[in-house]
C-alpha cells in the first residue's frame, strides 16, 4: 500500500508527445483507472509508474520516496501485463514463486505464499501444469497471482481483461475488484473500456492525447464531465451534441438555433452571464429524451430515423431538420420508421461546453 | 522496446563491427595492397596475368560455368519448387531428401560424383555388366576437357540447386491460395496460372537467389579443383594455386581481387537492372 | 488417378536423384578394394570397414577430423559470443542507424569470403599464429558471423519482449531477464542456428587449405591429398564429411524449414 504522485510527468517519443504533463494523485489503497482511446497515453503512463519507461522529465514518488530513477525491481510495483507474460517455460507454480525466488525467500514460506496465492485466484488444481496447458482465463488468474504473492505497495494492470471472452470478461471484473478491496492493494489500472472503468474504479482518470482530461469519481465524470472529449467518450450511446447560438434579452439567456429555440434554466443562466463568445455546444444525454412530457422538458419534433429495439431499452435516431438526435427509451417501444415523433428534452440535466475549448461552461 | 539515448544498442554492437571491420575490412584493403604490389610497380601483376593466356582462359572458364550451372540450378529449382508446393501426401520427405545436399561440402559432392564418373566408378561398371560398352569412358584427365565441364556442371547442379530451391519455396509461401483458386474458377489454365500469379509475386524471390548463385557460382572451387584440377582454370582456383603452390601472394591477389571486382559489377548490375520497384509484392 | 500416380512418379525420381550418390558413395567406402577394382562386381559382395580404419589411422584423417571439430567449435563459440549481442541490440532497442548496421550486415552476404584468406596468411605469419587452428577458426568466424548477427535477431524477435519486462517487474535487472528468461526460451532455436553454422565451418575448404599446411581440417586434408590418394580414402574421406553433417540437419530439419520462411503446414 502506497500513494503514488505523479509531479508533471512528461514522456516523449522523440518528437511525439505521448505524455505531455501529468499531475496524478493516487491515494493510498485506492484502486484508479485510467481509461481512454488507443494512443492518448494511459499504457505509456502505467509504463512510467512501474519504471520500464523513463520518463523524460517529472518526478514519481511513492509514499513521498522519489522512486523516479530507480529500476522497476526496486520499486516494490508489481504488474500483469495484458498479454499475461506468464513465462512459457515454467510451470505455474514457478511462476508464481519465481519473484520470491529472486529475492531469495526461503523454501517455506515460498510455499506458504504461494499457496495463499493460488486459494485467492482459484487456481489451487493448475499449480503443476505448463501455461500451454491452460485457457487464457487460466492463465490470466496465474499472471495476477504472480502479481500479488509479494503483496507489492502499487498494482498495475494493463488491459488484463481485454483478451478474454465476453462472459469471463464480466465475471473477472468482479471478482478482481473484489480481490483489490480484500488486499487493500493501490491499484493503477488501464482500459479502454468504460464499462470496466465505472463499475470498478473509485477514481477514473479520463486520457486523451497525452494529458488527464477529468480526474474524479465515475460519477461525477458521468454527471459533471470537464469537457467535450470526457462527455462524449463517457455514456452509451454517446451524448447528443447540438451548436447554438446564445441569445441574451429580458434577463434570460437563449440557445438559439434552426431547430430549436430553448429557454436556459435559470440555475445555468448566472454562469453564462459573462460568456464572451456566441455560440455554445449544447449537451444531453440519450437517456435524458423522454417520448412523455416531463417537467422542464423541452419539445421537439423528428423523424423516427431508425429505431434498435434491445429489448430492455429502445435506442430512437430521430432526425431533426439536418441533425441526429439519439434518444434512449425505456422498455421495447415500436415507432415506425419514418414516422413523425413528439420528444422532450430535459433541461435540467442539460449541458453547455464552450466550443473552442470544449471545457464545461457549467 | 526501449527508445533512450542509450550508449548500450552501440556497445553491444561493437564487437561485432570491430571484427568485421578487422577481418573483412582489412583483409580487402591487404588485397587491394598485394595485389597492386610487384617488381614491376603497380600494375606488374596484372601485365603478368593478362600476357599470359592462362587468364583468359580462366575468365572464360569461370564465365562459361557460370552461364550454364545457374540458369539449369534456377530452372530445375523452380520445377522442384512447384512440385513441391503441391503439398501432396508425403511431400515433407520428399522436401527433407532435396535439402540433403545443402549439409554437404563441395568436396563430398566431388567425391560423389567421383564415384560415379571414375574409370572403375558405378556408371561405368553399371554399363560395362550391361554390355552398353567394352572399355570404361573416361571423365577425368586433361584430354577429356569437355566431359570434365560437363561431369563438373552436373556436380554443381546437384549440389546448389537445393540453395536455389529453398529460396523459391520460401517465396512461393507468399502465393495465396485464394488468388489461385479464383483463378481456378476464372478458367485459368495452368500455364496462365503461373504466368500472371506466381511468377509475378515470385520474381523477388527468383532474383535474389539468382543473385546469390551468381556470386557464389563465381567463386566455384571445390568442385573444381578435385575432378579437373587445373586442366579447368578457374578464377579461384588459380588463386589458390599461385598461393599454395607457388606461394606468390601478389598473384593471389591479384585474382582475388578480381573475384571481388567481378562480384561488385554483378551485384550493381543487380541492384540497377534488376532490382524489383516499390510497388510489386515482396 | 493418373495424377497421383504422376505425383508420385515424379517425387520418386527426385528422390533417387538426390538420394543415390550419397547412397553409393557410402557404399564405395565400405566396398573392398578387391570388390571395387573388379570390372564385373558392380556392388560389394561384402562390406568392409578397412578403408574408414585405414583413413583415419593410417592416413591422419583423425587428426584432421578433430581439427576440423575444433575449428568449427571455437568458431561457432566466437562468433555467438560476438554475434548474439548485436543480434540482442537489433530486437530490443531504437537507435540511430540501427537500419544502417542491419543493411551492412546483409550485404556481407554478397562479400566473396574466400578473398580474405590470401591477405590473412600474411598478417598470421607476422603476428605468428600461422597454420594453426586458431587462426582458420578467427577467419571462419568472420564468415560466420554475419549469419548469426541476423539469426540470433530474428529468433529474439520471436521471443515477445514482456517475458523479459515482467521478469525485471518481478525482480530481475535487463541483462538479468535475457539470462534467466529470454535465453532459455531462444534455445531450441539456437542451438539449430549453431548447428547450421558448425555445418559451415566444417564444410570450408578454400580458407582453410589456404590458411593451414600441417593443421589441416578435414576438406582441406582432402583435396590436398586426394589426387595423389587411393580411391578409397577418397570415398571413405567424402562420407566422414557428409555423414554428421547429414545426421545434423535431419535433426535440426524443421527449425531450418522455418529459418528460411518455410512453411509445414
Amino acid at each position: 500500500m502506497a500513494q503514488v504522485i505523479l509531479e508533471n510527468v512528461k514522456k516523449y517519443f522523440g518528437q511525439v508527445k505521448a505524455l505531455d504533463g501529468i499531475d496524478l494523485i493516487v491515494k493510498d489503497q485506492k484502486f484508479v483507472v485510467l481509461l481512454g482511446p488507443s494512443g492518448c497515453g494511459k499504457t505509456t503512463l502505467l509504463r512510467c509508474v512501474s519504471g520500464l519507461e523513463k520518463v523524460t522529465s517529472g518526478r514519481i514518488y511513492f509514499d513521498g520516496q522519489d522512486v523516479t530513477d530507480l529500476p522497476p525491481r526496486s520499486r516494490n510495483v508489481s504488474m500483469v501485463f495484458q498479454s499475461y507474460a506468464v513465462w512459457p517455460h515454467m510451470r505455474v507454480y514457478e511462476n508464481i514463486a519465481y519473484p520470491m525466488k529472486i529475492k531469495k525467500y526461503d523454501r517455506e514460506e515460498i510455499e506458504n505464499k504461494v499457496e495463499w496465492a493460488a486459494k485467492l485466484l482459484n487456481i489451487h488444481e493448475l499449480l503443476d501444469r505448463y501455461p500451454a496447458q491452460l485457457s487464457g482465463g487460466q492463465r490470466q488468474r496465474v499472471a495476477v497471482a504472480r502479481a500479488i504473492v509479494l503483496e507489492p505497495a502499487v498494482l498495475l494492470m494493463d488491459e488484463p481483461l481485454s483478451n478474454l471472452d465476453a462472459l469471463l470478461r464480466v465475471m473477472m471484473r468482479s471478482e478482481l475488484k473484489k480481490l483489490q478491496e480484500r488486499l487493500g492493494t493501490t491499484t493503477i489500472y488501464v482500459t479502454h473500456d468504460q464499462v470496466e472503468a465505472m463499475t470498478m474504479g473509485d477514481m477514473i482518470a479520463v486520457m486523451s492525447a497525452g494529458k488527464i482530461q477529468q480526474y474524479g469519481t465515475p460519477e461525477e465524470i458521468y454527471h459533471k464531465p470537464a469537457n467535450l472529449f470526457v462527455a462524449g467518450f463517457i455514456g452509451s450511446p454517446r451524448m447528443n451534441f447540438l451548436e447554438v447560438e446564445i441569445q441574451r434579452g429580458k434577463g434570460e439567456v437563449f440557445f438559439i438555433s434552426e431547430s430549436v429555440k430553448i429557454t436556459c434554466p435559470l440555475k445555468l443562466s448566472d454562469k453564462l452571464r459573462d460568456f464572451p463568445q456566441k455560440r455554445v455546444t449544447l449537451g444531453m444525454r440519450p437517456e435524458h429524451i423522454h417520448l412523455s412530457r416531463v417537467e422542464s422538458g423541452y419539445p421537439l419534433r423528428g423523424e423516427v430515423y431508425f429505431s434498435e429495439r434491445l429489448g430492455a431499452d429502445t435506442i430512437v435516431h430521430f432526425k431533426v431538420d439536418e441533425e441526429k438526435i439519439v434518444a434512449k427509451i425505456p422498455g421495447d417501444v415500436i415507432l415506425e420508421e419514418g414516422g413523425s415523433v413528439e420528444f422532450f428534452l430535459d433541461l435540467s440535466k442539460i449541458h453547455v461546453f464552450d466550443p473552442k475549448t470544449g471545457r464545461s461552461l457549467v | 522496446m526501449v527508445y533512450r539515448k542509450d550508449i548500450v544498442p552501440f556497445l553491444l554492437l561493437l564487437p561485432t563491427l570491430a571484427y568485421l571491420v578487422l577481418f573483412l575490412g582489412y583483409p580487402l584493403v591487404q588485397t587491394f595492397i598485394l595485389a597492386f604490389t610487384s617488381d614491376k610497380g603497380a600494375l606488374g601483376n596484372f601485365q603478368q596475368l593478362m600476357s599470359t593466356g592462362e587468364f583468359w582462359k580462366t575468365l572464360k572458364n569461370t564465365l562459361l560455368i557460370t552461364g550454364v550451372v545457374v540458369p539449369l540450378q534456377l530452372v530445375l529449382a523452380l520445377l522442384l519448387a512447384l512440385f513441391v508446393n503441391m503439398r501432396f501426401k508425403g511431400y515433407t520427405i520428399v522436401l527433407y531428401i532435396i535439402s540433403i545436399p545443402l549439409a554437404l561440402s563441395d568436396v563430398s559432392a566431388a567425391l560423389m560424383s567421383y564415384s560415379i564418373f571414375a574409370p572403375m566408378g558405378y556408371l561405368n561398371k553399371f554399363l560395362l555388366n550391361l554390355g552398353f560398352i567394352e572399355q570404361p569412358i573416361y571423365f577425368f584427365g586433361f584430354m577429356f576437357q569437355t566431359r570434365e565441364f560437363w561431369v563438373i556442371v552436373l556436380t554443381e547442379v546437384w549440389r546448389a540447386t537445393p540453395l536455389v530451391f529453398v529460396i523459391i519455396l520460401a517465396g512461393l509461401q507468399a502465393v495465396n491460395r485464394e488468388y489461385l483458386e479464383a483463378a481456378d474458377i476464372f478458367g485459368f489454365s495452368a500455364w496462365q496460372k503461373f504466368r500472371k500469379i506466381i511468377f509475378p509475386i515470385l520474381k523477388p524471390s527468383i532474383l535474389s537467389a539468382l543473385l546469390i548463385r551468381t556470386l557464389f557460382a563465381f567463386q566455384i572451387f571445390g568442385v573444381v579443383w578435385l575432378l579437373a584440377g587445373r586442366d579447368i582454370p578457374i578464377l579461384a582456383g588459380e588463386a589458390f594455386y599461385w598461393q599454395t603452390e607457388v606461394n606468390n601472394a601478389h598473384m593471389a591477389s591479384a585474382y582475388a581481387l578480381i573475384i571481388a571486382l567481378v562480384s561488385l559489377i554483378i551485384s550493381w548490375a543487380y541492384i540497377t537492372f534488376l532490382k524489383p520497384t516499390q510497388g510489386s509484392t515482396a | 488417378m493418373a495424377k497421383k500416380l504422376l505425383i508420385g512418379f515424379i517425387a520418386v525420381i527426385v528422390s533417387l536423384w538426390f538420394l543415390t550418390p550419397v547412397v553409393l558413395i557410402v557404399f564405395a567406402s565400405l566396398t573392398p578394394s578387391s570388390d571395387f577394382y573388379d570390372p564385373h562386381k558392380l556392388f560389394p559382395t561384402k562390406l568392409t570397414l578397412d578403408h574408414l580404419y585405414k583413413l583415419f589411422v593410417v592416413l591422419d584423417g583423425w587428426r584432421a577430423t578433430l581439427n576440423s571439430l575444433q575449428v568449427a567449435g571455437l568458431s561457432i563459440g566466437l562468433s555467438f559470443l560476438v554475434g548474439l549481442p548485436a543480434g540482442f541490440a537489433l530486437t530490443r532497442y531504437v537507435f540511430p542507424g540501427k537500419n544502417a548496421f542491419r543493411l551492412s550486415i546483409l550485404l556481407t552476404r554478397s562479400f566473396p569470403m574466400m578473398i580474405i584468406a590470401v591477405p590473412l596468411v600474411v598478417l598470421y605469419l607476422k603476428i605468428g599464429i600461422s597454420d594453426t587452428l586458431t587462426g582458420v577458426a578467427l577467419a571462419h568466424t568472420s564468415m560466420i558471423l554475419p549469419f548469426v548477427v541476423l539469426i540470433t535477431s530474428s529468433i529474439l524477435s520471436g521471443i515477445s519482449v514482456e517475458y523479459e519486462e515482467a521478469g525485471m517487474i518481478f525482480g530481475l535487472s535487463r541483462f538479468g531477464a535475457f539470462l534467466k528468461i529470454t535465453l532459455p526460451l531462444a534455445l531450441p532455436g539456437l542451438a539449430a542456428s549453431a548447428i547450421f553454422a558448425f555445418i559451415m565451418s566444417w564444410n570450408e575448404v578454400f580458407i582453410a587449405s589456404v590458411l593451414t599446411l600441417i593443421n589441416r581440417t578435414l576438406p582441406a586434408h582432402i583435396l590436398n591429398t586426394a589426387m595423389t590418394s587411393p580411391d578409397y580414402f577418397k570415398f571413405a574421406a567424402g562420407t566422414v564429411m557428409a555423414l554428421p553433417a547429414m545426421v545434423f540437419i535431419f535433426f535440426t530439419r524443421k527449425y531450418l524449414m522455418s529459418m528460411w520462411g518455410i512453411s509445414l503446414k
